[in-house]
């Protein structure tokens, strides 16, 4: 299967991550392809973020190796590492935006370090970057100033200045209203759609899951290891492990998706083994 | 994904008016509109659609090469441009990702900021402004001041949220971890004195008289005065600091809404440890100084058995005395700074650092004019 699948844009490759002697998750290895929007998901403390971190780069792994393209970002030396990284963009979990600086200057800061427009055009970019999360008007703004979902937006913003390739987001729809975090999703797929950058987040919010993702990875507290990979839908419904269904039917109805889940279980095993 | 722009088939941005019949105009693009290419002057297109106000306009894209946000800023303009001038905004041809954007981007008016006159930084400095500032500086201060002799009046009667644990670690962190800096600023203050003292003295064949200035000079006035130097920099700016950070990340709020006063909760514990460790740490300085300025005399031939006799001398309780008051005041005066500017900071990491320079600033003016006012008032006494 691997042999006729496109090269992976991002492969996980024997990822063990630990905090010195205690281990956060070990032998993760799985692939994210160009174009997909690729969730991270499981419950809290399960490592979501720090696997997030390691991808970044900001946390070397205890032993694994994470891949662009093919090639060795973790073995890489660290210029090499940012010549890469120029072509991500990131959404931290809290935003991540200088506080000292206004949305304009914390978007043009990329701009002005590394892309090819002209010094006077940067401010038409901003606009149009600011436009495209709903916030053209608020260059002038502070951080502060502004509410927490907005803070989000201006961080996505800042995030696709470069046009990047990849872009990681941290919880994007965390403390954001419903329909806020809808048309967070919705900018999202627009932007993947129009872009073509594949898309890797952590997240809980099954809706978003299930509107936008089309691969995924459970990771789980208990066994410290992944569980599952696959299109969320898939896994909610045909999953072999218990605690990856209940995760996606929001641990309800035990008995109610128990029966389903086991009288869907062996056509799911038999949906998985078709579908590849 | 991207053409190599150094392609032959690669062309310059480009676009181009007709203006049919009526009040229809089109404007065609072609070319390659991507980033590095410079982006067209826009003037030309507004002066363009501004003579054809109230028409509509069609922007054809049947011409385009390669795009990326440089063609979707543009469209941008133009649309935000027809909006001014009333002109009905729509395209053709478009690639269809850019037609998306395109919806996204304009989906949200732009916001208009309430149209409030930017202060530009000269205003600051307005002197028609400045006592009226400086009313309402020092009225904030008082109430500040007021508050914490509430709060301390509260601890007095037993009814306060001052926590014992808070204020052992306080005074264990403004306390012993100054040792090492204290040490060294206090030898070194005594032997600055005796150098200076040595060169006049000397002169008269008084050089006996340096254990005099040395005892005098460190217990009266510079052992306490660089003791809380150290301090304001030290502590005053560190109480800025963390609490500027818990005001950042809501603890403050979280304090209050949990019924406690944050006045007795954070800033008496660390007022109070301030006013325990000063006067300590006053004490060990001058013991240090005095230490300091008899390395420097007996460089100058002067025994440590002579130093030590003739400087006995000089000792006096009054002297001491003033010091150590002088230390407990100094200590009052760094911890209300440094106190006040980080429960008052804004939330932002820049906030965090201005609440950290104003303790500083305020308690080093603060001890400069104390220590003037204290030195007066003794002066006139007569002590």
């Amino acid at each position: 299967m691997s042999a006729l699948s496109p090269q992976p844009h991002i492969q996980i490759s024997q990822l063990t991550m630990a905090y010195g002697s205690f281990i956060i998750q070990r032998d993760l290895d799985f692939a994210i392809n160009r174009g997909d929007i690729f969730v991270i998901m499981g419950g809290s403390g399960c490592g979501k973020s720090t696997l997030l971190r390691h991808m970044l780069g900001l946390i070397s792994p205890a032993s694994g190796d994470v891949l662009y393209n093919g090639r060795n970002f973790t073995r890489a030396s660290a210029a090499e590492q940012d010549v890469m990284r120029r072509r991500w963009g990131i959404s931290y979990q809290s935003g991540g935006l200088f506080s000292a600086m206004t949305l304009a200057e914390n978007i043009s800061l990329p701009l002005q370090l590394y892309s090819a427009y002209q010094a006077a055009d940067i401010a038409e970019i901003v606009a149009y970057k600011l436009a495209l999360v709903g916030l053209d008007g608020y260059q002038d703004y502070y951080p502060s100033e502004i509410s927490g979902g907005m803070c989000k937006r201006a961080a996505l913003a800042r995030a696709i200045a470069l046009d990047p390739e990849i872009l990681f987001f941290d919880e994007p729809s965390a403390g954001l209203d419903p329909i806020s975090s809808r048309l967070l999703d919705n900018l999202i797929v627009q932007l993947k759609e129009s872009t073509g950058a594949t898309v890797v987040m952590v997240t809980h919010e099954l809706a978003s899951i299930f509107e936008i993702a089309t691969n995924s990875v459970y990771l789980d507290a208990d066994s410290r290891t992944m569980l599952a990979y696959g299109d969320p839908r898939e896994l909610r419904d045909h999953s072999e492990q218990p605690v990856v269904r209940q995760f996606l039917a929001r641990g309800d109805g035990n008995d109610n998706t128990n029966n389903g889940a086991t009288a869907c279980a062996g056509g799911g095993q038999e949906l998985q083994g078709s579908n590849p | 994904m991207t053409a190599d722009p150094t392609a032959i088939s690669a062309q310059p941005p480009d676009y181009q008016f007709h203006h049919g019949q009526g009040a229809d105009s089109l404007l065609q693009l072609s070319g390659n509109w991507t980033q590095g290419q410079a982006l067209l002057d826009f003037h030309p297109v507004q002066a363009e659609l501004h003579l054809h106000a109230n028409a509509t306009l069609t922007v054809d894209g049947s011409g385009l090469q390669d795009w990326d946000s440089a063609l979707m800023v543009f469209l941008l303009r133009c649309h935000k441009c027809c909006q001014q001038e009333k002109i009905t905004f729509s395209t053709r041809q478009l690639p269809p990702e850019a037609e998306k954007l395109l919806t996204v981007a304009t989906a949200v008016k732009a916001h208009q900021p309430s149209a409030e006159p930017t202060k530009n930084w000269l205003s600051r400095l307005d002197p028609l402004h400045l006592p009226g500032r400086l009313g309402a500086a020092v009225s904030a201060h008082l109430a500040f001041v007021g508050e914490l002799v509430g709060a301390l009046a509260r601890l007095l009667t037993g009814k306060s949220n001052t926590r014992f644990s808070d204020f052992r670690l306080c005074c264990y962190q403004a306390g012993p971890d100054a040792f090492p800096i204290i040490s060294l600023t206090g030898v070194l203050v005594g032997m600055i004195l005796a150098y200076l003292g040595a060169v006049q003295l000397q002169q008269f064949g008084a050089g006996i008289y340096v254990a005099n200035l040395v005892v005098v000079g460190m217990l009266r006035e510079m052992g306490v005065l660089m003791t809380a130097v150290v301090m304001a920099g030290r502590t005053g700016a560190a109480y800025a600091a963390q609490l500027g950070t818990m005001q950042t990340n809501d603890e403050i709020d979280a304090i209050t809404t949990m019924g406690i006063s944050p006045m007795e909760f954070l800033i008496v514990p660390r007022v109070l440890a301030l006013v325990v460790t000063m006067p300590l740490l006053t004490l060990y300085a001058n013991i240090l100084g005095i230490v300091g300025g008899g390395i420097v005399a007996g460089g100058m031939g002067i025994t440590p058995l002579q130093y030590l006799s003739q400087g006995e001398g000089a000792l006096s309780f009054v002297h001491l005395g003033i010091g150590l008051l002088k230390s407990v005041v100094y200590a009052v005066l760094i911890a209300i700074a440094g106190c006040r500017a980080g429960i008052n900071a804004s939330k932002s990491s820049a906030g965090v650092g201005a609440a950290a320079t104003e303790a500083v600033v305020t308690s080093v003016i603060y001890l400069i004019v104390a220590d003037a006012a204290i030195n007066i008032i003794f002066q006139q006494l007569g002590i």
